[in-house]
């Protein structure tokens, strides 16, 4: 990164590539505290971006990357060819939207709620209880998921049984995997973005609430217009976030929790690049799947930081 | 009654309706916390149980007849320890280089009038918005002959940029004239780094110590890729082969079979230990971390 400022010397400036390294020497301990993350971003980062090139050719792994022939489009003719393509496309999308219509408001609302409660006590015990889920891994999740949910001794089918119906294979169904997915990535992520809402809602100025009282304002209309317009910033900022992560449909946690019996709902981007790349060794393949799926990404963020502009808002960026 | 200071909203008399809507607010939140809570009560309820009862309900509140011997079998079980040390190591060793580079970058990245800061905070957060995938990551992580080793757990993840951008924005927010009175008492600005700002970011710099180290013990990500011998498995790639493929793969299956939920839920616990003992310094340094930096880029 150094070398492509080098590339372009300040020239406007009368010392040139001399004066520049003069200036890095008096900086000397500044860049080199740099050093080691700049080589972590190209090693892991940039040297992985230029790897994706690997889509367009005939990976040979003795060659490497650099060396191997360019084929063009082939792996992306064949990628589009493939019905399974489509059906994991369709499975990623359809599982990141319904949690995005679902999972988006939700930590929204719940701040709003906490942000009623008076006692700083009970405030401070359900925030603690809520953001636990989200410090714990998808494989301990996994787990007592299984053991909640099992048909014969978990609780949610001992509720649903005591109701009077059949218990439900919510992990085993594919009508339901999906649904659980949802539900359970919701119930794992709001407690922390709530957190996150709750830390913008006290940099709310109580003396907005005060004149608003006086004025007569009741507690809703306080909250449409003192409280969501002055967290509306956080709210775009997440959303912006939540667009760029949309092809995200959580690898780890349908990889822990699926089964061949579910592959039909449940096989999103990531866990099929990684059965066709790492299992199958159809290396360009996958990274040709890898870098669909990473260019639609990219162009999401845009999109979405362009639209919250567009709408007075600061965006990301 | 003691005077409280209370809050603004408070001193208008609430109508009964204002009431009833705080007492609803607060019983539906208070459920909320408790679908939060439940599942790891019970989960440790099955731990202390025998199979016998376990079996017997569905709502495991407590314990119908105890038994420790899920923990025995996992106490004795050499996999576990061997995993546990793994996690331990990628956990201690990786946070500690995280935070290394993580805060020398970000102190360098938050000197506004530093050629190039500009450049290199968009080619970090670049990576962000875009990145090379799956696979060529597991390329370059092979070529360098990281393959199947700890470190394949540690390097890749050196730094998370979210959290470069938090500790970034923490310096930007700290006074100026801290650091130009000490310069001008002759100190230099790497000495500024280690005897100003370190010490007021003790916070900030444990609340990203934290992250990064939750991070890494429940890595599973990597682990799956890089790794595959059971000798270097991390805790997580062993529970992951002891919840879910118990029948099939695991060695001694026979004997874990029988022993059945109440031990997975003892492996569950003995995972999520460590963890639970890092909440209270979450609880401190938690809400604070948040503020500091926010979500903003």
């Amino acid at each position: 990164m150094a070398a492509a400022t080098v590339r372009r010397p300040p020239a406007k400036k009368k010392e040139g590539v001399a004066g520049f390294f003069r200036y890095l020497w008096k900086h000397k301990y500044m860049y080199l505290m740099l050093v080691p993350a700049i080589a972590f971003y190209v090693i892991f980062c940039y040297v992985p971006m230029y790897g994706a090139t690997m889509a367009f050719k005939d990976f040979n792994p003795m060659m490497g990357i650099w060396d191997s022939p360019w084929v063009g489009f082939e792996h992306f003719e064949q990628l589009f060819a493939l019905d399974k393509f489509y059906s994991v496309l369709w499975n990623t999308i359809s599982i990141s939207v319904i949690r995005l219509i679902f999972g988006f408001p939700f930590p929204i609302i719940v701040a709003l709620m906490l942000n009623e409660v008076r006692s700083k006590k009970l405030k401070q015990g359900i925030q603690t209880a809520i953001y636990i889920p989200n410090f714990i891994s998808w494989v301990v999740l996994g787990g007592i998921m299984v053991n909640l949910l099992s048909t014969d001794s978990g609780i949610v089918n001992g509720i649903i049984k005591a109701f009077g119906f059949e218990p439900i294979g919510f992990l085993a169904d594919d009508r339901y995997f999906v649904g659980t997915m949802v539900v359970s990535m919701i119930w794992k992520t709001f407690g922390y973005n709530t957190i996150i809402y709750l830390a913008a809602l006290t940099a709310v100025d109580p003396q907005l609430y005060e004149a608003a009282t006086v004025d007569g304002a009741g507690r809703w209309k306080q909250l449409f217009h003192i409280t969501l317009p002055c967290i509306m910033s956080t709210i775009v900022v997440m959303f912006i976030m939540r667009i760029g992560s949309l092809m995200q449909a959580g690898f780890e946690q349908i990889f822990v929790l699926y089964n061949p019996g579910v592959y039909g709902v449940a096989d999103i981007i990531d866990t099929y690049v990684y059965r066709i790349g790492l299992q199958e060794g159809k290396f360009e393949l996958a990274a040709a799947v890898g870098l669909f799926k990473s260019v639609i990404n990219f162009v999401l963020i845009i999109i979405a930081n362009k639209i919250a502009r567009m709408a007075g808002e600061e965006g990301v960026y | 009654m003691t005077k409280v200071k209370r809050d603004p909203r408070n001193r208008i008399r609430r109508s009964f309706g204002s009431r009833l809507f705080d007492g609803i607010n607060i019983i539906l939140l208070v459920l909320l916390a408790i679908t939060c809570i439940y599942p790891f009560w019970d989960t440790l309820v099955v731990s202390f149980s025998s199979l016998k009862s376990y079996l017997s309900t569905s709502v495991h509140l407590w314990p119908s007849e105890w038994s420790f011997e899920g923990y025995q079998f996992m106490i004795s079980n050499a996999d576990l320890w061997t995993s546990y040390a793994n996690s331990i190591f990628i956990t201690v060793v990786g946070t500690v280089i995280n935070l290394i580079v993580t805060v020398m970058a970000a102190y360098v990245l938050s000197k506004k009038d530093l050629k190039g800061h500009r450049v290199l905070t968009f080619l970090a957060v670049f990576t962000m918005m875009f990145s090379g995938g799956i696979i060529p990551t597991y390329i370059v992580v092979k070529d360098l002959h990281l393959m199947n080793t700890l470190w394949s757990m540690i390097l890749p993840t050196a730094i998370t940029t979210s959290y470069l951008i938090i500790m970034r924005n923490f310096f930007f927010d700290l006074p100026h004239e801290l650091e130009e009175s000490a310069m001008l008492d002759g100190c230099t600005e790497v000495g500024v780094l280690f005897r100003i700002i370190l010490p007021i970011s003790r916070p900030s710099m444990i609340t990203i110590a934290l992250f990064y180290a939750v991070d890494h013990w429940n890595d599973f990500f990597s682990a799956i890729l890089y790794i595959m011998d059971n000798s270097k498995w991390p805790l997580q790639l062993f529970l992951r082969s002891m919840l879910f493929e118990t029948e099939a793969s695991y060695s001694s299956s026979a004997s874990l079979f029988l022993l059945g939920q109440p031990m997975k839920m003892a492996a569950i616990m003995m995972a999520i230990i460590p963890i639970m003992l890092m909440f209270p310094f979450f609880q401190k340094y938690f809400a604070k971390g948040i503020l500091m930096g926010a979500v903003k880029g």
